[in-house]
C-alpha cells in the first residue's frame, strides 16, 4: 500500500512529475557526460603507459607525462641491462613534432618510436595494415580518428614530418590522445629522424624485471648507477604522475569533476524543491495517516518511495539520453566512456540525490500536527 | 432484562457483570492552548466515560472545546493535566510514536470532511488502515471489502473518492474506521457536510456500529438530526461537561422521527 500511495501521489500531478523527472534527467546526463569524459580522459592519459611492456620507466628527471619528455642518453639502456634481475631494457622515443598535411597546412603530432621486435610498445587495435609493416621505408601508423585532421584518407597516403616523408602503412582504431594530438607510431630510428633527435638519445627506457624479483630493489640498483638527471618510476607511479599532471595540474579533471558535482547539486535542488512542494500538497493526507496511527517510519517510507520511484524513472530516461551521447561520441577525439561501474555509480548517486532531496519533505511531515485533520 | 442471581454469585458480581464495559475513560482533563498572554484554557477538568455498545453524542456551541476534547480522547493531542485510559491502556505521558501506536490499535476516526485519499480507491482507502498496522495480503483485502459491504458500498470498491457522493465518501470513512476493529470510534461532525438523507444514513450506520458490545462510539456534533440516534448525550460548554442525558429521557426516537417525517411529507 505504501508503494501504491507513493506511486499515486507521484503520478497524481503529472506536471510536477515532469519537472522532477527533468531535474533528475538533467542531472544524470550532466554527471554522466562529465564523469564519462573524465573516464575517457583518464583512459587516454594512461593507455600508453598501461600498454607499454615495462615494470620500470627510466626517464629524464621531472618528466611530467608520457608525451612531454626530455631526451636521455641511450646508454642508460645498457646500465639497466647490466643490473641483476633485469630481463629487458627497451628504448622508446616520444616527442611532439609537426605533421605537414599533403593538402597543405600542418598539425602537431606525438611521434612514438619503438622497435616491435624489442617488445616495448607497439600499435594495438590495428584495423588496416600490420605492425610488421612499420619496418618498411617511411612507414608510420596512425589512428582512424585523426585521418581528417592529418589530411590523409588512409593507408598508402603520404605526408611530411619534420624534413622527412612518411607513408601511412596501417591504421588503428581508438588510440586517442588526451591532448587531442594524434599519435604517430613508427620505428625507433625513424622516430629519431622525424624529430631530429641525435642517435645516442632516447626518451625512455622500459625495464622489464624478472618475474618474482623485487622491483624496488632493482630500481635502487639501477638508480645507483645512473646519473642524477634521470629518474626511475614504476608503472603505477608514472601513471599517477601523468594523471596528476593532465587532470589536476592543468585543471581539466577538476573542471570535469566540478561539472559533475554541479550537476548533482542542481539535480538535488530541483528534486528537493518538487518533492517538497508535492509533500506540502499532500500534507493533509499525511496528517490523516498520522491521525490513523501510522508511525513516522511509515510516512517516511512513503516519501522515500516517491523519491525512489522518481529516481528510477529519471535514471532510466537520463541513461537513455546519456548512452545516446556516449554512442555519438564513440568515434570522436574526446570519447565519453560509460562503464558498468559508472552506470552503477550513477544509479547510486541518483538514489542518494533523491533521498537527500526527500529530507526536506520528511522534515516538513515530521513537524505535522495530526490535529489539523479536524480543521479541514 | 433482569439478571438471574445464582448461588455462587453475589448481587455485586451480577451488577458488575451487567454494567457496561468502559472503553475509554477521561479524568479531570485540562488543556491549555497557546502560550504566554495568548494562553487559553480550552478544557477545564473534563471527566467522562465511553461505554461499550453505546453511541454518545458530544454537543455544544462553537468554541466550547468539543474538537479539543475529541483530539485528546483520540490520543492526537496530549492533555495539560488529567488522565486518559483507552481500552484499559493509559494514554497519558506517552510520546508521539506510542500515542500513534495506541491510535492505530484502539481508535477509529471519522472526519467531517471524510479525509479520504483522493488517489486511492474506496477499498484501498479502507485497506490503508490495515496496512499501517502491518496487516497486508489477501486477508486485508477481504477485511476491507467486508467493511465496505457492511456500509452498503459493495458496488463501489474500485471507485475513487472523486466519483463518490458525499454520503458515499462518509460511508467509506465509516468503513475505514471500522476495519481495524477499534475499541473506540470517534466521529467529528460526521453529518455536517451531508444533506438530510445522507446524514440520516450515516447516523443509522453509526448507531448500528455502536450496538457492538466491544466498541464505544462518540460523535461530536451540533446537528439536532443526530440526537434521535444517541444512547447518551454529553453537553459541553466553555470547556466543561455541563450535562448528561439519555436519549430515552424525552427525546424522539429514530422511529418517531421517521413517522413525524412521513406525516409531514403526506401533509
Amino acid at each position: 500500500m505504501s508503494l501504491t500511495l507513493a506511486f499515486r501521489n507521484l503520478f497524481h500531478d503529472r506536471v510536477r512529475l515532469a519537472v522532477t523527472l527533468i531535474g533528475i534527467l538533467f542531472s544524470i546526463v550532466l554527471v554522466a557526460v562529465q564523469l564519462g569524459l573524465y573516464l575517457g580522459a583518464r583512459g587516454m592519459i594512461i593507455s600508453m603507459i598501461d600498454r607499454a611492456d615495462g615494470d620500470l620507466w627510466i626517464m629524464a628527471y621531472g618528466t611530467k607525462n608520457f608525451e612531454e619528455a626530455q631526451p636521455i642518453r641511450a646508454r642508460e639502456r645498457y646500465v639497466a641491462l647490466s643490473t641483476p634481475d633485469v630481463v629487458s631494457a627497451t628504448p622508446l622515443v616520444t616527442a611532439f613534432t609537426d605533421w605537414r598535411k599533403p593538402t597543405g597546412g600542418s598539425t602537431l603530432v606525438v611521434v612514438i618510436g619503438a622497435d616491435a621486435e624489442d617488445g616495448g610498445i607497439a600499435p594495438w587495435n590495428v584495423v588496416e595494415g600490420d605492425v610488421s609493416g612499420l619496418g618498411a621505408r617511411d612507414a608510420v601508423m596512425i589512428d582512424k580518428t585523426y585521418l581528417a585532421e592529418l589530411g590523409v584518407k588512409g593507408v598508402g597516403d603520404t605526408a611530411q614530418v619534420g624534413a622527412s616523408r612518411v607513408r601511412v602503412a596501417g591504421l588503428t582504431e581508438g588510440i586517442r590522445s588526451f591532448t587531442v594530438t594524434p599519435f604517430v607510431f613508427t620505428t625507433l630510428n625513424r622516430a629519431r629522424q622525424l624529430i631530429d633527435m641525435p642517435a645516442d638519445n632516447i626518451t625512455y627506457v622500459l625495464v622489464k624485471v624478472r618475474p618474482g624479483a623485487d622491483v624496488e630493489k632493482v630500481r635502487e640498483a639501477i638508480k645507483a648507477k645512473l646519473p642524477g638527471d634521470n629518474e626511475i618510476l614504476t608503472r603505477a607511479e608514472f601513471r599517477e604522475r601523468s594523471l596528476g599532471h593532465w587532470l589536476f595540474a592543468t585543471g581539466a579533471g577538476v573542471a570535469l569533476l566540478g561539472g559533475a558535482i554541479l550537476g548533482l547539486i542542481v539535480g538535488t535542488v530541483i528534486v528537493a524543491q518538487t518533492l517538497y512542494s508535492s509533500t506540502k500538497d499532500h500534507l493533509p493526507e499525511f496528517a490523516t495517516l498520522r491521525a490513523l496511527g501510522s508511525s513516522s517510519g511509515y510516512i517516511n517510507k512513503v516519501i522515500l518511495m516517491q523519491a525512489g520511484l522518481s529516481a528510477l524513472i529519471g535514471y532510466g530516461l537520463g541513461m537513455t539520453i546519456a548512452l545516446t551521447i556516449v554512442y555519438l561520441s564513440e568515434h570522436t577525439a574526446l570519447p565519453i566512456v560509460m562503464s558498468p561501474g559508472l552506470a552503477a555509480l550513477l544509479l547510486a548517486l541518483t538514489f542518494v540525490m533523491c533521498a537527500v532531496s526527500a529530507l526536506s519533505a520528511i522534515g516538513k511531515v515530521m513537524r505535522i500536527d495530526p490535529a489539523m485533520v479536524f480543521n479541514r | 432484562m433482569t439478571a438471574v442471581v445464582t448461588k455462587s454469585e453475589t448481587p455485586a458480581d451480577v451488577a458488575a457483570a451487567s454494567a457496561p464495559k468502559v472503553m475509554l475513560e477521561a479524568c479531570d482533563i485540562v488543556k491549555d492552548l497557546g502560550s504566554g498572554a495568548g494562553k487559553v484554557r480550552a478544557l477545564k477538568g473534563v471527566s467522562l466515560r465511553l461505554n461499550a455498545g453505546e453511541l454518545t453524542l458530544l454537543m455544544g456551541p462553537s468554541g466550547s472545546g468539543k474538537t479539543t476534547l475529541l483530539s485528546i480522547l483520540g490520543c492526537i493531542l496530549t492533555p495539560t493535566a488529567g488522565t486518559l485510559t483507552v481500552a484499559g491502556r493509559p494514554a497519558t505521558g506517552l510520546n508521539a510514536e506510542a500515542l500513534a501506536n495506541l491510535r492505530r490499535t484502539n481508535v477509529g476516526f471519522i472526519f467531517q470532511s471524510y479525509n479520504l485519499f483522493p488517489t486511492l480507491t474506496a477499498e484501498e482507502n479502507v485497506r490503508l488502515v490495515l496496512d499501517v498496522r502491518g496487516e497486508r495480503g489477501s486477508d486485508a483485502i477481504v477485511a476491507a471489502q467486508r467493511a465496505l459491504h457492511k456500509v452498503g458500498l459493495r458496488h463501489k470498491l474500485k471507485s475513487y473518492p472523486a466519483n463518490l457522493s458525499g454520503g458515499e465518501q462518509q460511508r467509506v470513512a465509516v468503513a475505514r474506521s471500522l476495519v481495524g476493529s477499534p475499541s473506540v470510534i470517534l466521529a467529528d461532525e460526521p453529518t455536517a457536510a451531508l444533506d438530510s438523507e445522507n446524514g440520516v444514513a450515516v447516523m443509522s450506520l453509526l448507531s448500528q456500529i455502536a450496538k457492538d458490545r466491544s466498541r464505544a462510539v462518540l460523535a461530536v456534533t451540533h446537528d439536532p438530526r443526530t440526537v434521535p440516534y444517541a444512547d447518551r448525550i454529553l453537553r459541553i460548554e466553555d470547556g466543561l461537561i455541563v450535562g448528561e442525558e439519555r436519549r430515552a429521557e424525552g427525546v424522539e426516537t429514530v422511529h418517531e422521527l421517521a413517522r413525524t417525517r412521513k406525516r409531514k411529507a403526506n401533509a
